[in-house]
């Protein structure tokens, strides 16, 4: 409860909930009338009294007062009637129970079937476990019932018992020699009267708040008009609801039940009144009851009676209860902006005249409040309500005066403003699937209809900007605005308890840019480092130029220098740093070998390995962890906006001519791949006749497929190396694979080499017409362009059939993930569901709803991830290379 | 013929045993929790059939981690 707004109200707690039956009497004493009319409203349109739609009930209808409490339509609550049913009938929800109860009992003396001694063992053992272990103690009822039903003579009166059979969902046999009976629901009250309140202890029922006979209604409570109103259409027509359509049907029988009674009717007629009574109130519960066909409105469709209200994803408790709707939030499109920080969000200006935040007046804001009424509700820094003191809303819109509530503005009033540059909001995108998925920013108001935000943030959120949308949330008080700002603004969860690592860092541009800055060949003159530096929010001198002479030039090392804290020291290997595993360290021949030393970027090149998002132990990671989020903001804000502009400067682009390779190395290629195609057919004439020796735990045809994908893909790899002897670090394409901003260089010998082999379920394709795969191919042919081999590039183009290859390879792969992603999200769902409850206690010991402790300490060690070193409490590896680095620096 | 294993010399197996009651009364004190505050663990079950435990018992379970080595876990034995 908001202690702000609503101080007046007392709060109330509760202390228990408790669930039992209604008892006739109950239903009486709630009821405010007897209904006995099976009509709603007369001639005149009046309601009926003692009607469905009598006024007692409630009211609904404006304009009129309630009979029994005179409150308006909104206030009254509505009241209970009841109908007197002509004869008892079973409840369908407790069918079950009755059963059970009908079987453990005798049906003579109504003791429960087992011997006195037994009875009172068990009632002790109950008593026992009712404290801590209801589980225990339910698991231990059901065992007793089980027991008592294996009886088949009574332990008190020696009576014998006989199989009671229940068909659903409501009727009950009992089979004696042979011989089954139907049981009427009045037997079936009076066995269940008969039963000790002591004997029901044991079997788990607490005889003051739930009588067994109760199961079996002879009242039947009318829910009031509040929750079945009825609806007048347009042409003056009244329409009920599916619950009075459902009682009037009940009073109907009810009362031919009752006349046939009076008058004496044969048996068989009653029983067939008194069957359709039963049919009609077990439809009344629940339309949906296995074995009996669904009570229909006259337009065939079912009607929706009470368990259909509640049950299902748009039910009382999935849809009501559960699915949480709010004011104060706002949803739209997201795009870009790379110039805001990484804690704000764009909001349109037409949003932040919507969303509004209360802001009390104070001797301190009066001016500030009185220029945000005066610009009222159209105009955005402006306001949209003026609360007075005595409680009074103030709608400014309809407000002719403005200025004279700005006047009168002073301590105690509220004012209703607009969103404003640097409010605390929430914002979230769906599916929220960690904490990350939603985090607080700082408002920053600005002009167009999207939602903005820094390009940093989408690994968080997991966001892009093909047409993705967003929700925003507006805190309402200042505990919840203080809360977000301190725990769940952006740079707060920059570490992610996931991995131990930043969650948010360099993604693409960023690191081809932060690549093109600090290699080595990157001299900036005066006028770019400055603007440069300027861009990235650096205040100050800019250091010694590296080149005095005869200009003075500066590195792009320099620049990022400027912004690492001066007692910094790291070192790593850049991605570019060479493959084969070698490292030369300081003589890496692509600058690979980072070493930051004192603050100052020495050697290497920061790329994917020093800052890109999702990875631990890099250049990033030590200065989140060490420096705080403050700096790391700072830095991703400053430094990384500066990565991004002198790619800007710089250019970078790529074309078709990227994947230009001499015709020379084409030609290299093309006869690779014919001697692998030759190789393929040679394997199959060894198979032809009989040569071919079967791998270990394959078949002779499994082998040969596994040998000609071996050799294939070796002829694959052979041509990608060719033509990655023509690809260098000067081509842009290579620069973003190899740096990691995208792509690898696979796809890169994909598009200027060969594509490759297409698989359909991880093999070669095979299917299609028989014995071939396309008309194609002659049948049989098992070689490499029948079976989905593709031999050329994407760049030069691909022929029919390697295109419907591709095609097929290229629809697996969506199928897969629709699949793929159906199954896990709901995987993680029914995670999410069972670990929601848990928390880590003050002791450290992880708690389930404060019933078990799940873990003594957290994790087992007590660590958090995201504060420990890659989940370590400390990375030895890391203190010894920097010592060793320090000795041979000195 | 069945081969008659041990369980508790498997080593998929954590280490377990039965504790006193003296034990129990002093973990329980110093952790502050009260017995009916921990996982349960079947009498029936293979593990506590093999440590002989009887329903209203503790076992504590030493499992190797590989966050922090060792860790201790405890079951309280239910009759079932």
């Amino acid at each position: 409860m908001s202690m702000v707004y609503n101080d007046a109200k007392e709060e109330k707690i509760i202390g228990a909930i408790k669930f039992g039956l209604l008892s006739p009497d109950m239903i009486r004493k709630l009821s405010v009338t007897a209904i006995v009319i099976p009509e709603t409203y007369d001639e005149e349109g009046m309601p009926i009294r003692g009607g469905l739609m009598d006024r007692r009930l409630g009211t609904v209808e404006p304009g009129v007062r309630c009979e029994t409490c005179g409150n308006s339509p909104g206030s009254c609550p509505g009241h209970f009637g009841h109908i007197e049913l002509a004869r008892p009938v079973v409840h369908p929800e407790f069918a079950k129970n009755i059963h059970t109860l009908l079987r453990a009992t005798c049906r003579s003396c109504g003791r429960l079937l087992l011997p006195e001694d037994e009875i009172e063992k068990a009632r002790a053992k109950i008593k026992q476990y009712e404290k801590h272990w209801t589980t225990l103690k339910h698991r231990y009822v059901e065992s007793i019932a089980k027991k008592a039903m294996k009886s088949t003579s009574c332990p008190h009166c020696g009576a014998p018992q006989f199989k009671i059979k229940f068909e659903k969902p409501y009727t009950f046999y009992e089979e004696r020699d042979g011989v089954s009976s139907k049981l009427r629901p009045n037997e079936i009250r009076e066995r269940l009267e008969r039963i000790t309140d002591s004997d029901l202890e044991v079997l788990g029922i607490d005889p003051k708040e739930a009588r067994p006979e109760w199961m079996v209604l002879t009242v039947l409570p009318v829910v009031p008009i509040t929750v079945r109103p009825s609806i007048t259409l347009e042409t003056g027509m009244r329409s009920e609801d599916d619950l009075t359509h459902k009682l009037v049907d009940i009073l109907r029988i009810n009362q031919r039940l009752k006349e046939s009674i009076e008058v004496g009717a044969p048996p068989l007629i009653i029983d067939d009144l008194w069957e359709l009574l039963q049919y009609h109130v077990a439809t009344y519960f629940d339309n949906e009851l296995p074995g009996i066909p669904p009570a229909r409105h006259r337009s065939g469709r079912p009607l929706r009676t009470l368990a259909q209200r509640l049950k299902g994803k748009e039910g009382r408790f999935r849809g009501s209860l559960a699915g949480k709707r709010v004011d104060f939030s706002a949803r739209t499109v997201i795009s870009p902006d790379p110039n805001i920080s990484i804690n704000e969000v764009g909001v349109p200006v037409e949003i932040a005249k919507v969303l509004v935040i209360p802001e009390k007046v104070t001797e301190w804001n009066v001016e500030e409040l009185r220029k945000l009424v005066r610009n009222g509700p159209f105009v955005h820094p402006g306001a949209n309500y003026v609360i007075r003191p005595d409680g009074g809303r103030v709608d400014l819109r309809y407000v002719k005066d403005r200025d004279a509530i700005a006047e009168a503005l002073m301590p105690g009033y509220i004012v209703e403003r607009h969103l404003k540059d640097g409010d605390i909001v929430l914002f979230n995108r769906q599916p929220s699937l960690h904490r990350m998925s939603i985090m607080a920013h700082k408002v920053k108001v600005l002009p167009y209809k999207t939602f903005r935000l820094n390009l940093l943030v989408c690994t968080p959120y997991n966001a892009d900007f093909d047409g993705d949308e967003m929700n925003l949330h507006v805190p309402q008080t200042e505990e919840a605005r203080a809360e977000a700002r301190a725990l769940m603004l952006v740079q707060e969860q920059i570490l992610s308890p996931r991995y131990g690592g930043p969650i948010i860092g360099a993604i693409h541009d960023y690191i081809t840019g932060a690549y093109l800055l600090t290699r080595k060949d990157t001299l900036l003159d005066k006028n770019i480092a400055s603007r440069l530096a300027y861009l990235a929010g650096y205040k100050g001198e800019l250091p010694e130029p590296a080149v005095l002479k005869p200009n003075k030039y500066w590195t792009g090392k320099q620049l990022v220098s400027i912004f690492l804290p001066k007692d910094l020291d790291y070192i790593g290997k850049a991605a570019v740093a060479g493959s084969g595993g070698i490292c030369n360290e300081e003589e890496c021949e692509n600058d690979g070998y980072v070493l930051v030393w004192n603050g100052e970027l020495l050697i290497g090149v920061l790329d994917k390995n020093s800052i890109v998002a999702q990875r631990p132990e890099t250049l990033l990671h030590e200065i989140v962890k060490e420096y705080g989020s403050d700096k790391a903001r700072e830095i991703m804000d400053g430094m990384f906006k500066m990565f991004v502009e002198y790619l800007d400067l710089h250019g970078f682009t790529i074309g078709l001519d990227t994947m230009d390779i001499p015709r020379d190395a084409l030609k290299d290629i093309r006869e690779v791949l014919e001697e692998g195609e030759r190789e393929v057919y040679e394997l199959i004439e060894k198979m032809k006749s009989g040569q071919l020796t079967a791998l270990p735990g394959k078949t002779l045809e499994e082998s040969l497929e596994a040998k000609i994908m071996e050799t294939l893909s070796r002829a694959r790899d052979k041509a990608g190396e060719i033509a990655s002897r023509y690809l260098g670090m000067s081509n842009h394409a290579v620069i973003m694979a190899r740096t990691g901003a995208r792509a690898n260089m696979l796809n890169i010998t994909q598009m200027a080499a060969v594509l490759g082999q297409q698989a359909v379920r991880g093999e070669r394709v095979k299917r299609g017409y028989t014995n071939r795969t396309l008309p194609h191919f002659k049948p049989g042919d098992l070689g490499p362009r029948a079976r989905g081999f593709v031999s050329s590039n994407f760049k030069n183009g691909l022929t029919p059939t390697e295109f419907f290859f591709h095609a097929m390879a290229g629809r697996e792969g969506l199928v897969d993930t629709a699949v793929r992603t159906a199954q896990s999200g709901y995987m993680y769902r029914r995670l999410a569901n069972a670990l929601q409850d848990f928390y880590v206690a003050y002791d450290g010991s992880v708690r389930s709803s404060e019933v078990f402790v799940i873990q003594p300490r957290y994790g087992e060690d007590g660590i958090d991830p995201s504060k420990s070193d890659h989940g370590k409490a400390v990375n030895i590896d890391k203190v010894v290379k920097k010592i060793l680095a320090k000795r041979g620096m000195r | 013929m069945v081969r008659k294993v041990n369980i508790l010399k498997h080593e998929l197996v954590p280490e377990a045993r039965l504790l006193t009651k003296e034990e129990v009364k002093e973990i329980f004190r110093r952790m502050e929790i009260r017995i009916s505050e921990i996982p349960w663990i079947f009498a029936s079950d293979p593990m506590a059939k093999a440590l002989g435990a009887k329903p209203g018992d503790v076992i504590m379970i030493i499992r190797k981690s590989k966050t922090s080595g060792k860790s201790v876990a405890f079951r309280f034995v239910m009759p079932g």
